[in-house]
C-alpha cells in the first residue's frame, strides 16, 4: 500500500561498516575486554562441571568409598559461587555496554539532526528518523554487547568441550564430533530462515497497525461512504496474510529444535555405543562416559546462540547502515569553518563577536528552487528597510513561503545573494541571524511542558515577571490565569491540551520575549472565535512595531497595516505598493481583498 | 474470573487445537523422561552387572524391552540398540515438540486474527457518535498491543504452563519409584526457585514500567523536536534541545540499566539456587551411590531430571506474573466489544428519488439539550437547499440526520414518502452522499481514493467525478497523476485539494441525495463557483444540501434555510429572504458595504504611514 519500501540490505559482512562503527565501540573497549574475560570464565566453569561429575563417579561411586566427599562438595560450591558471580557480572557489564552504545548513538544522532538543513527534513518522513533514532540504535547496542557475550561464550565453550573431549579420549571424541559440521550447517540455515520469516511477520504487523489506525481515524468517512464491508474484506486480507506468515515462522522455529535435538542424539548415541563398549572393555571409565554424554548435550546451546548471532548480523548491519546514512548526511546550509571560528557554533557561541543587527534586508538577483531545475523564484529583487512591515499575499504555492524561508536562511539562494545590513548573510553565522529572529507559524508548535516553559523558549533566562509581561502584551495573560494551574499548566504533547487560538497567543508571547529585530509571521487561516481573533490581531500589531517583518498574510487588518504589500504570483512580484495604491489599481489584489472582505464580515456575523 | 471467561470465549473454534498442542507437549515431556531411563538401564544393567530394577509402573515397560533383546548378555554385545533407542525417543519426542509448536501457533494465530477482525468489524459498526468522542490513540493501542499481549500469552505462555505442570507431574511419577529420598532431595529447592521467580517479577514490574515510560518521554522529546524543527531553528535553540534530549536519553539509559542490573541479580541468584539444587543431587546421590544405596544409573537419571525441570519452572514464575497483564488486555479489548453497534438489515436495496419532508423534527444529543427544534420543510427531487446559520446553530446536525448518522428524537422525516427511521441504515447511506467538512483520505493512490466508494468503479467515472470537483487538473499536475499516493509518505495536499478529492469520491457514488457539510470552505471562491456549475450540468440532478457561508453559493439555491439556535427562522428563495429583515439580509448587505468602505478608505488622504494604518485596522477589526 505504501509506495516507500524499506531498503533491503543483503550484504554478508561489511567490513568498512564495522570500521565506521568502531568510533562508537571505542569508549567501551576496556569494558568489553573485561566482559570477554567473564564470558571465558563462564564457559570454563561450564566445561568443568561435567568433569566434576566424572570425578565423583570415578572416585566415589565406582570404588564405593566416600573419603574426601566433603572436600569435593566444598570445591563444587566454590565453582557454583564463581559461576553465579560470572552471571551477575556478565549481565551487568553487557547491560552497561548495551545502554551506553545506544545512548551514544542517539546522542550523536540528535546532535547531528540539529545541524541538518530543512531540505533533509523535507524529504525524510519523521517516522523514518524516529526509527533510526529508536529501534535501530537499540538493536545496534544490543547486538554489539550481547552478540559479544554469545560469541565469546559460544566459541570458548565449544572449543573447551572439544579440547577436553580430545584430551580424555581422542578416538571417542572424533567419532562424536562427526555430527558437528552437519549441526552447524543446519543451525545456520534454520536461524536465517527463522529470522527472515519473523522479519516478514513484523512488516505485516506494521501494516495491521496502519490499517487499524486508518480504520479508526477514517471511521466517520467510512460510514458516509458505506464501505464497511469492503474495508473489512481488505483488512481480513492483511490479517489472513499475518496469520499465514506467523504460522510459517512458528513452523520453522518449531522444526529447528527437533531436527537439531535428533541430530544431537545421534552424537549421544554414538558415545553410548562406542563409549559403553569401551567401559565394558575397561578402556574407558564410567565417569568419562558420563562426561561425554553431558558434553554432547551441552554442545547444542552455544551452537544455537552462535548461529542466531550470525543470522542477526545482517539485521544489525542494516541498522548500522540506516544510522550512518543519517549521521553522514551533510547539512547543505552550514557555516564555514572560518565563520565558526569567529562567531562560534551551536555548542559554543561567541556572542561577544556578534555584530549588532539593524534589520535591513535585500534580495539581490535571487533565484531558488527546492528541486534542481525547478525554479520557484527567478531573479528576484527586493529591498526592505529596517522596521518595515512587508505583507506577502498570493495563492498557495506562489512562492510566498519561499521568500520567507530564504530571508530566514532556512534555505540559501541558488543564485544571487541575500544581504542583511548590507552583508551577505553567508558571511555571518546562522546562529546570529536566528537569534535575532522572531517566528510565528501558521500552525503553532508547542513543546510538552508548562505554559511558562513554552513562553520562556523565546528567552531561556527570562524571569517570571518578564514571562507574565510578554503574555500580557499579547493578551494571553487572561486565559492563562483562568487555568487551574495558571502558568504552570501543562500544554500536553504538541500543545494538544490547548485550543488553536490559545496556542497562537502563546507562540506570540514566545516570539515577543525574544525581542527580535526581524519578525516572520505565517498567519493562520483557521478560524477561531471572534474574541480570540481580536486578541490575536491586537497581538500581531504589537509584535510588529519597530521590527523588520515579513508576513504571509490572510487577514485584512494585517494586510492593511503593512507598509508595503507584495502580490506574489508564480515567483514574481506582480503588484506592489500600499493598500490604497493597490486598491486603486483594481487588479488581483483588489479581487482578493473584496473576497476576503466579505468572508470576514460574514464570519463575523456567523460565528458570534 | 469474568476475564478468563472472555479469554475462553476468544478461544472458541480453536479449543480442540489447544488440547492437541497441550497433549503434544505432554507427550514430549513424557518422552523426555525416557531418555535418562534408557541411560540408567544401559549403565546399570548392561554395562554394569546389576539386575534390571524397575519399580512400580515402569517395570513392565522396561523389563519387557530388556528381555526382548536378550537381557544383559544379548544387549552387551549390541550396545547400538540402546543408542537407537535414544535416537528414536528423541525423534518421536521431536515430532511431538513440532506438533506442539505448530498447533499452538495455528491456534493462537487464528485466535488473534479472529480478535483483530472482530474488533475491526465492531469498530466500524459502532455509531457515528462513538467515533466523534473516542480517543484515537487509545483505541489503536487496544487493537494492536493489547491484542499482541493476548496472542503472545496464548501462543507461548499458555502452553508453557502446561509444560511445567507436566514436567513436575511426570518427574514425580518417574522419580518416586526409583528412590524416595533422592526425589525429596531433587525437589528440595524447586519451591524456592519458583517462589523467587514469582516474587522477583512481581517486584520488578515497576522497573519495567519505569523503563518503558522513560522511553516514551524520550520519544516525545525527539518527536516534538523533529516536527517542530522550524521553531527550534528560528529560535536558535539547538543547544537547549540537545540538553533536553540528553536528559531524557540518559534517564532512559539509567532506568533501563537499572532494570538490567536487577535482572543480573535475579539470574545470578536463581542460577545459584539451581546449581545448588543440581549439586545437592550430585553430591548426596554420589554419597548414597558410594554406599550402594542407589545405583550409578539412578544417580545419572536424577541428575538429568533435575536439569530438565529447572528451566520450565523458572519460566513459569514469569508467566504467572505476566498473566495479570494479559487479563488487563483482555478487559480492554472487551470494553470495545461491549459497546452496542448500529443495527443493519442485510442487503436491502432501495431506490430513492429524492423528495424530502421534515415535519416538526427535533433532535438532541443529550436529553434536555435540544440541538434542533421543531423543524419543518419540504424539498422536491433535484432541488438545491442551502443552509445558513451561525456556528452551533445545528446546521451539521440537521444534515447528519439524513444518512441516519444520528436519529431524530421526535417528529418525522420522510424520504419519498416513507419514514426515514424505518429505512435500513446501510440502504439509506447508499443513497445519501455526505461530504464532511474535514474529510479523511486513505493512504492509497488518488485514483483508489476517489474510486473507493464503489467496487465496480471505472477509471472514466473517477476522471469524470474529479472533473466535476474541479480537481482533475490539479491531479494531472502531480508527477504521478492519479497514481500519486496520499498520506505521510505521499504528497502533501492542501485543505482545499483534500476537500475536492473527498467530493469527487462522494460524486462517484451517484447518489440521488448529496450533502456538502461546509465541505468547500477551503476552496477559493472561483473554484467553488466552477464546481457548482459542473454540478448543475449533471444529467440526473441530485437533491442537494449545501452548508456554506458564501453568498453566491447561497443565492443560487432553490430553497435557503436559515437556522439560529436550532430553530428554522427563515425559509425561502434568495429574493424572498433579501426582502425580509433577518440574518440572510444582513449577510447580503455586506457586499454593498464593501464599496462604501473602500471609498472612505481611499478618501482618507491623511493616512500615510503604516503606524496610522494600524490604528484604523484595530478599530475596524
Amino acid at each position: 500500500m505504501s509506495i516507500f519500501k524499506e531498503q533491503e540490505y543483503t550484504k554478508r559482512f561489511d567490513f568498512s561498516l564495522w570500521k565506521k562503527l568502531y568510533r562508537f565501540i571505542k569508549p567501551y573497549k576496556k569494558r568489553m575486554l573485561v566482559l570477554a574475560v567473564f564470558m571465558l570464565s563462564l564457559a570454563g566453569v561450564d566445561v568443568i562441571l561435567p568433569l566434576m561429575s566424572k570425578y565423583a563417579i570415578d572416585h566415589f561411586v565406582v570404588p564405593q568409598q566416600t573419603h574426601g566427599i566433603v572436600g569435593f562438595g566444598v570445591v563444587y560450591f566454590v565453582f557454583i559461587l564463581v559461576q553465579s558471580m560470572n552471571i551477575y557480572f556478565f549481565i551487568a557489564i553487557a547491560g552497561k555496554i548495551e545502554m551506553g552504545i545506544s545512548y551514544d548513538i542517539r546522542k550523536k544522532g540528535f546532535e547531528h539532526l540539529q545541524e541538518l538543513s530543512f531540505n533533509y527534513y523535507d524529504k525524510t518522513p519523521v517516522g523514518w528518523i524516529m526509527t533510526r533514532m529508536t529501534s535501530d540504535s537499540t538493536r545496534l547496542g544490543e547486538f554489539i554487547s550481547w552478540g559479544l557475550v554469545d560469541m565469546v561464550w559460544g566459541v570458548s565453550l565449544m572449543l573447551g568441550i572439544v579440547f577436553v573431549m580430545l584430551f580424555m579420549q581422542w578416538k571417542l571424541a572424533l567419532i562424536t564430533l562427526t555430527v558437528v559440521p552437519v549441526l552447524v550447517m543446519i543451525s545456520l540455515y534454520f536461524q536465517k530462515k527463522i529470522l527472515k520469516a519473523y522479519r516478514r511477520v513484523r512488516k505485516i504487523n506494521s501494516q495491521i497497525t496502519g490499517a487499524f489506525s486508518e480504520g479508526i481515524t477514517g471511521a466517520k468517512t467510512t460510514k458516509t461512504l458505506v464501505r464497511e464491508e469492503e474495508n473489512l474484506l481488505e483488512f481480513q486480507e492483511i490479517t489472513t496474510k499475518m496469520n499465514r506468515s506467523s504460522v510459517r515462522a512458528a513452523i520453522f522455529s518449531s522444526l529447528y529444535l527437533p531436527v537439531v535435538l535428533t541430530l544431537g542424539s545421534i552424537g549421544t548415541g554414538l558415545v553410548l555405543w562406542r563409549g559403553g563398549n569401551g567401559v565394558l572393555l575397561g578402556t574407558i571409565s564410567y565417569g568419562t562416559l558420563v562426561a561425554f554424554i553431558s558434553y554432547t548435550v551441552q554442545f547444542f546451546e552455544p551452537l544455537r546462540e552462535l548461529s542466531r548471532v550470525f543470522a542477526e548480523l545482517q539485521n544489525a548491519q542494516a541498522s548500522a547502515e540506516r544510522i550512518f546514512s543519517m549521521i553522514d548526511e551533510k547539512p547543505n546550509i552550514q557555516d564555514t569553518p572560518e565563520i565558526i571560528e569567529k562567531y562560534g557554533d551551536i555548542t559554543e557561541c561567541k556572542k561577544e563577536n556578534w555584530p549588532c543587527i539593524e534589520g535591513n534586508i535585500q534580495f539581490k538577483e535571487v533565484s531558488f528552487g527546492y528541486k534542481e531545475g525547478e525554479y520557484v523564484l527567478d531573479n528576484f529583487n527586493l529591498e526592505v528597510q529596517a522596521g518595515e512591515t512587508i505583507a506577502l499575499v498570493g495563492e498557495t504555492g506562489s512562492g510566498k513561503s519561499t521568500i520567507v524561508n530564504l530571508a530566514c536562511r532556512f534555505y540559501e539562494p541558488t543564485k544571487g545573494v541575500v544581504l542583511i545590513d548590507g552583508v551577505d548573510y553567508r558571511k555571518r553565522s546562522l546562529l546570529w541571524l536566528h537569534s535575532n529572529l522572531g517566528y510565528v507559524l501558521q500552525t503553532p508548535h508547542l513543546f510538552s511542558g508548562t505554559i511558562k516553559e513554552n513562553i520562556a523558549y523565546g528567552r531561556l533566562d527570562a524571569s517570571e515577571q518578564e514571562i507574565v509581561e510578554a503574555a500580557k502584551l499579547v493578551n494571553a495573560h487572561e486565559f492563562i490565569s483562568n487555568l487551574e494551574k495558571g502558568y504552570d499548566s501543562e500544554v500536553g504533547e504538541g500543545g494538544g491540551l490547548l485550543s488553536t487560538g490559545e496556542k497562537q497567543l502563546i507562540s506570540f508571547a514566545r516570539a515577543i520575549l525574544t525581542d527580535p529585530k526581524i519578525f516572520v509571521l505565517d498567519e493562520a487561516t483557521s478560524s477561531v472565535d471572534t474574541e480570540t481573533e481580536k486578541k490575536i490581531q491586537d497581538a500581531i500589531h504589537k509584535v510588529l512595531a519597530d521590527r523588520t517583518s515579513f508576513i504571509i498574510a490572510h487577514r485584512l487588518s494585517t494586510i492593511r497595516s503593512a507598509d508595503r504589500i507584495l502580490v506574489i504570483q508564480k515567483g514574481n512580484i506582480t503588484e506592489y505598493g500600499t493598500h490604497r495604491e493597490l486598491i486603486k489599481q483594481r487588479g488581483y489584489y483588489y479581487r482578493l481583498y473584496s473576497n476576503q472582505f466579505m468572508e470576514e464580515r460574514e464570519s463575523e456575523l456567523l460565528t458570534a | 474470573m469474568k476475564k478468563l471467561y472472555y479469554l475462553w470465549q476468544f478461544m472458541k473454534g480453536n479449543r480442540a487445537l489447544y488440547i492437541i498442542s497441550i497433549a503434544s507437549i505432554g507427550m514430549a515431556t513424557f518422552l523426555s523422561f525416557f531418555w535418562p531411563m534408557v541411560l540408567r538401564i544401559t549403565v546399570d544393567s548392561i554395562i554394569g552387572g546389576k539386575a534390571l530394577e524397575a519399580q512400580g509402573w515402569l517395570k513392565p515397560v522396561f523389563s519387557s524391552a530388556y528381555d526382548f533383546f536378550g537381557g544383559r548378555t544379548g544387549l552387551a554385545g549390541k550396545l547400538w540398540i540402546c543408542s537407537i533407542f535414544l535416537i528414536a525417543i528423541t525423534l518421536i519426542r521431536g515430532v511431538f515438540l513440532y506438533f506442539k509448536g505448530k498447533w499452538s501457533a495455528v491456534a493462537s494465530e487464528s485466535i488473534a486474527q479472529h480478535i483483530r477482525d472482530r474488533v475491526y468489524d465492531h469498530l466500524q459498526l459502532l455509531p457515528y457518535d462513538y467515533h466523534v468522542k473516542s480517543k484515537t490513540g487509545d483505541l489503536i493501542q487496544r487493537c494492536t498491543s493489547d491484542v499482541e499481549t493476548v496472542r503472545r500469552f496464548l501462543a507461548i505462555q499458555f502452553v508453557e504452563v502446561g509444560r511445567a505442570l507436566f514436567m513436575v507431574g511426570f518427574a514425580l511419577s518417574f522419580m518416586l519409584p526409583m528412590s524416595v529420598p533422592m526425589t525429596l532431595v531433587s525437589m528440595a529447592l524447586i519451591p524456592f526457585i519458583f517462589g523467587f521467580a514469582v516474587i522477583f517479577f512481581l517486584k520488578v514490574k515497576k522497573a519495567f514500567q519505569l523503563s518503558d515510560e522513560s522511553e516514551g518521554r524520550m520519544s516525545t522529546v525527539l518527536q516534538e523536536n523533529l516536527s517542530g524543527v522550524r521553531v527550534v531553528r528560528a529560535f536558535a535553540r539547538q543547544a537547549h534541545e540537545i540538553g533536553k534530549f540528553d536528559d531524557k536519553n540518559s534517564e532512559y539509559r539509567d532506568l533501563t540499566y537499572r532494570l538490567i542490573w536487577l535482572l543480573a541479580w535475579y539470574w545470578s541468584i536463581s542460577d545459584f539456587l539451581s546449581l545448588i539444587q543440581i549439586a545437592a543431587v550430585l553430591i548426596l546421590g554420589t554419597f548414597w551411590a558410594a554406599q550402594g544405596i542407589i545405583s550409578l544409573g539412578t544417580l545419572l537419571a536424577f541428575s538429568t531430571f533435575v536439569g530438565m525441570m529447572l528451566w520450565p519452572i523458572r519460566q513459569m514464575g514469569r508467566v504467572l506474573t505476566d498473566m495479570g497483564k494479559t487479563m488487563v488486555s483482555v478487559g480492554r479489548i472487551h470494553e470495545i466489544l461491549d459497546e452496542p453497534t448500529e443495527e443493519f438489515h442485510e442487503d436491502i436495496e432501495i431506490s430513492v428519488k429524492g423528495k424530502i419532508e421534515f415535519n416538526d423534527v427535533s433532535f438532541e444529543y443529550e436529553t434536555g439539550k435540544p440541538v434542533l427544534k421543531n423543524i419543518s420543510f419540504t424539498v422536491e427531487p433535484g432541488q438545491t437547499v442551502a443552509i445558513l446559520g451561525p456556528t452551533g446553530s445545528g446546521k451539521s446536525s440537521l444534515v447528519h440526520l439524513l444518512p441516519r448518522l444520528y436519529d431524530y428524537t421526535s417528529g418525522s422525516i420522510k424520504i419519498d414518502g416513507s419514514e426515514l427511521k424505518d429505512i435500513d441504515k446501510h440502504a439509506i447511506r447508499k443513497n445519501v452522499g455526505l461530504v464532511l467538512q474535514e474529510p479523511f483520505l486513505f493512504s492509497r493512490t488518488l485514483k483508489e481514493n476517489i474510486g473507493m466508494s464503489r467496487i465496480d468503479c471505472e477509471d472514466d467515472e473517477v476522471f469524470n467525478a474529479a472533473q466535476i470537483a474541479s480537481v482533475h487538473d490539479v491531479i494531472m499536475d502531480f508527477q504521478s497523476g492519479y497514481e500519486t499516493a496520499v498520506g505521510e509518505r505521499g504528497v502533501t495536499l492542501s485543505g482545499g485539494q483534500k476537500q475536492r478529492i473527498a467530493m469527487a469520491r462522494t460524486l462517484v457514488m451517484n447518489t440521488p441525495i448529496l450533502i456538502f457539510d461546509d465541505s468547500l470552505s477551503a476552496v477559493d471562491t472561483e473554484t467553488d463557483a466552477a464546481i457548482r456549475t459542473h454540478l448543475s450540468k449533471r444529467e440526473k440532478k441530485a437533491t442537494t444540501f449545501i452548508i456554506s457561508h458564501r453568498l453566491t453559493t447561497l443565492a443560487e439555491a432553490d430553497i435557503i434555510l436559515v437556522l439560529e439556535h436550532g430553530k428554522l427562522v427563515q425559509k425561502g428563495s434568495h429574493e424572498e429572504l433579501v426582502s425580509q429583515e433577518g440574518l440572510y439580509r444582513r449577510v447580503w448587505m455586506i457586499q454593498n458595504s464593501l464599496e462604501e468602505e473602500l471609498e472612505t478608505e481611499l478618501k482618507n488622504n491623511n493616512v500615510k504611514t503604516g503606524v496610522d494604518n494600524k490604528k484604523i485596522s484595530l478599530e475596524t477589526a
